[in-house]
């Protein structure tokens, strides 16, 4: 257990009468690309919300690099190494792109109660972002303001924002939504550079994707960790086909 | 086009410093009397668009922060003291201390609770200024001596206090276009822009907002204690509701998140209410539709019919 | 304090708050329904107590006049909704306030215009000018146990037609899903101009039977606005079961604080201290209410179920 980068354990949230997170454990190897699948309300997002910060969990333990972050607001979280996409695009779209992933970048380096020196000179700030940029192919788009991108470029750009905080765990909540077959697939060989980089939690729909990327995939299903493997494992594992792949899809 | 908006600035600036000369000349000095008092209100306006331009706070009380300023100034008075820098070190500390409250139970609202919070304050500080008697309640206090700065600046003489006032401007205008550029300002617009998205870098934007608030009070508080030199008074009226009313529109009026727009909405509101007033005494009956048409038609402001706005926000 | 007085102030109280809602009413649902900050309600009221002065000399019927200025007022506020504050809806809080503060300032100075700056005194129809002996030892003036019937009437009016009628059943709709409603193919438009009208008779009503215990006057509207918009955050936006207790709760906080409050502080300071002091607090008491709500209840005391 030594290896794993986040632990979560016996996590359970409800709303209500209803249970969207039912005694939940899951542990995320370093370095690894970790993968979340499920149908529809099987609970993925209240689970990004609560490994992100947003939700507190009713019971439970969240398990960060060997500190219990359970109780930590999202910022401080963020700040311990957690870096996130959003399922909805969520970019500053009244900023510029170079401005978009600096802003990142300053959250690292240094202070922000900084008065009178424009953010937009510092090296510190640029040439990290610069980087970054040429990584997700957005370089030759780094002046444009950001509402100005197409949907693709958006979420190329989501993703340079979640790495301009250089986390230790990235958590991608459905990266390729809403994206067109050809930027799915440079969406996948963007990860591929990924693996091995850093921790990657991906929660996305594509299953394809999913099974081409991901090292372990965890099936969840109401709440609950149905099965969890690599993807030859989880692809033949008979639950699952009953539960989520349908059994007649592949019959 | 932005080198024409640099010029117009410059334009601006050297048609604001000849108004004394040109005034003196002319014979016409309560015309200096009034630009004093549009540069006064720009600053108010400036210090409510740094928040609500750049930080997305729609503070609807911030007339009270031009009461701290203005009380300070003449409650020192009452007690004899005409020292500036007692006058201004104490306006300014009084408006910090008063926006760090208010910002602290308030910064974390959103939208219309904002709204709501700032606007329960500044009546709560209207309310107590009607109520305590000693200092003229509900009739006024008279300043009774102007700020003099080591003998040497003496807010009495007219022309001396609209070169004061003017080169606060000018300062408040400088420090807010740093301060916009700067990685503080950064971290405000973002908030603005996308609060959780900000959160999920990284930032508690809490403190960056309530900074923000303080230094916005601070600039408005400064505005009241120069206005309280101006008028030789100042009474509860001046921390009414309406009166934050009209710094928001003076602000938007130019045009928020444009810094310079608020100088250009003072002049054009207190422009609008001199010229009209003359017209017929019922100048709001003529002001009041003019605003409905102004947002309803001109959303980002006259200026933004000179010069075009750089972005288009979401909510554009 | 004797019961007596205790009694006294609890329907003063009573009457303030009764008054409140009325005038709240009507707010709190444009801002539930329409998310419409509408500083331009306080004008309903004043326009509300000017109609039923000017009616009551012109009709010499004060329930005549009430009648009509209520209708009056509706027309007024009907045409409002349609020229400036329909376009609104959509538009951010920003621009609401400074629209619908816009329309406050027309209208402040249009009463000016039409009846002159001074104030309008108008007196109590005198088959009310008379005091009651609820109890021994307590007259009450007749006219405020009416102000307070009428507004309990009002108010029951109004929730049996929230929670009773189809128009009813679409304004709850509306408060907590507007897309729904609009989605399920009801005129949207019509039904805020609907609900619009309604709470701005609700705010003339207020507005024409205050007009005989206040002075009526131009700008009378603002002030009541601004406890109207603290009853609505109090309550929660949108609820006017909130706006209902809210509203009795500041009218009972208002008046017990502007009564008892100089005497409570003379029992722990000095007499001319508790006399500045005293009023001073009173009248921020209900601020300091709003900005306790808003500390530790965000959404109010009683917030519609989802928004």
């Amino acid at each position: 257990m030594d290896d794993a980068l986040l632990r979560i354990e016996g996590l359970v949230k409800r709303y209500g009468g209803l249970i969207a997170t039912d005694h939940l454990g899951l542990s995320i190897r370093r370095n690894e690309l970790h993968a979340i699948i499920g149908p529809n309300g099987a609970g993925k997002t209240t689970l990004v919300s609560q490994i992100t910060g947003e939700v507190r969990p009713d019971e439970g333990r969240i398990v960060f690099a060997g500190d219990d972050v359970t109780r930590l607001p999202p910022n401080a979280r963020a700040a311990k190494g957690i870096g996130r996409s959003f399922q909805i695009t969520s970019v500053f779209l009244d900023f510029t792109v170079i401005e978009n992933v600096s802003l990142a970048v300053q959250a690292r380096a240094g202070h922000s109660f900084r008065f009178w020196k424009q953010a937009a000179g510092e090296a510190i700030l640029r040439d990290p972002a610069h980087a970054i940029l040429a990584k997700v192919g957005l370089l030759d788009r780094a002046d444009e303001l950001a509402v100005n991108l197409s949907h693709g470029e958006k979420r190329a750009l989501e993703l340079a924002i979640a790495l301009a905080g250089s986390p230790k765990l990235l958590l991608l909540d459905e990266p390729m939504a809403g994206m067109g077959p050809e930027e799915s697939l440079r969406m996948v060989k963007f990860l591929e550079t990924l693996k091995g980089q850093l921790t990657i939690l991906l929660i996305e729909h594509d299953i394809e994707a999913v099974f081409a990327l991901a090292d372990r995939i965890t099936v969840l299903v109401y709440g609950r960790a149905i099965a969890e493997g690599t993807a030859a494992e989880i692809r033949n594992h008979p639950e699952v086909r009953r539960a989520y792949l349908g059994d007649d899809e592949e019959a | 086009m932005r080198k024409l908006s640099y010029i117009l600035c410059a334009l601006g600036i050297a048609v604001l410093f000849c108004v004394p000369a040109v005034t003196e000349v002319a014979d016409m000095s309560y015309y200096l009397d009034f630009t004093t008092r549009v540069v006064i209100f720009a600053m108010a306006a400036v210090s409510l668009d740094l928040i609500l331009g750049y930080g997305g706070m729609v503070s609807f009380g911030h007339a009270a922060f031009l009461g701290v300023g203005g009380y300070a100034v003449g409650i020192l008075s009452y007690y004899g003291i005409t020292d500036g820098f007692i006058h201004f070190g104490v306006a300014i500390l009084a408006s910090a201390l008063v926006a760090l409250f208010i910002g602290m139970l308030s910064v974390r609202t959103i939208g219309v609770y904002f709204i709501m919070i700032t606007l329960a304050f500044s009546q709560m500080l209207y309310y107590l200024a009607i109520s305590v008697n000693t200092y003229g309640g509900d009739d006024g206090l008279s300043v009774r001596g102007a700020s003099v700065f080591a003998g040497v600046v003496d807010l009495a003489d007219r022309d001396q206090l609209y070169y004061a006032s003017l080169a606060i401007l000018l300062g408040m205008l400088l420090i807010c276009y740093r301060l916009i550029g700067s990685r503080f300002g950064m971290v405000l617009r973002g908030i603005k822009s996308d609060e959780r998205r900000m959160i999920a870098i990284g930032y508690s934007p809490f403190r960056y907002k309530l900074l923000a608030f303080v230094i916005s009070g601070v600039m408005c508080g400064i505005a009241g204690a120069l206005l309280a030199n101006q008028t030789l008074f100042i009474s509860p009226a001046i921390m009414h509701w309406s009166r934050s009313g009209e710094i928001m529109v003076m602000a938007i009026l130019g045009g928020i998140s444009t810094l310079f727009g608020s100088v250009i909405g003072a002049g054009l509101y207190l422009g609008l209410e001199e010229t009209l007033s003359r017209f017929t005494p019922h100048w709001q009956v003529l002001l009041g539709p003019l605003l409905v048409v102004v947002v309803l038609f001109a959303r980002n402001g006259v200026l933004s019919l000179i010069v075009p706005r750089r972005a288009k926000t979401r909510h554009g | 304090m004797n019961g007596v007085l205790a009694l006294e102030q609890i329907l003063n109280g009573l009457q303030f708050g009764v008054m409140l809602f009325l005038i709240t009413a009507g707010l709190t649902l444009t801002f539930g329904i329409m998310n419409l900050v509408n500083l331009a309600h306080g004008i309903l009221y004043m326009l509300g107590a000017y109609f039923c002065a000017s009616l009551t000399v012109a009709t010499g019927s004060f329930v005549g006049a009430v009648i009509l200025a209520s209708a009056a007022t509706v027309l007024v506020g009907i045409v409002i909704e349609l020229l400036t504050l329909k376009r609104l809806y959509a538009r951010n809080h920003l621009d609401q306030v400074l629209a619908t503060f816009g329309v406050v300032l027309f209208f402040n100075e249009l009463v000016r215009i039409i009846w002159g700056p001074a104030s309008i005194y108008s007196s109590v129809p005198p088959a009310l000018s008379g005091q009651v002996e609820l109890i021994p030892g307590l007259l009450y003036p007749a006219y405020r146990l009416v102000i307070i019937g009428v507004g309990l009437v009002a108010a029951a009016a109004l929730v049996l037609l929230i929670n009773f009628s189809k128009l009813g059943m679409l304004i709850r709709a509306g408060a907590s899903n507007r897309i729904m409603v609009s989605a399920i193919g009801v005129n949207i438009d019509l039904l805020n101009t609907l609900v619009f009208g309604l709470g701005a008779a609700f705010a003339a009503l207020a507005g024409a039977i205050a007009g005989p215990i206040l002075t009526v006057e131009s700008g009378m509207g603002n002030d009541m606005l601004i406890l109207a918009l603290v009853v609505i955050v109090i309550g929660g936006i949108g609820s006017i079961k909130g706006a209902f207790i809210a509203s009795l709760l500041v009218g009972l906080i208002d008046t017990f604080g502007r009564t008892m409050l100089r005497p409570l502080f003379e029992l722990f300071m000095t007499k001319a201290a508790a006399n500045s002091a005293g009023p001073a607090v009173a009248s921020m008491l209900i601020y300091l209410a709003m900005a306790l709500v808003l500390f530790f209840r965000p959404q109010g005391l009683f917030p519609p179920r989802t928004r």
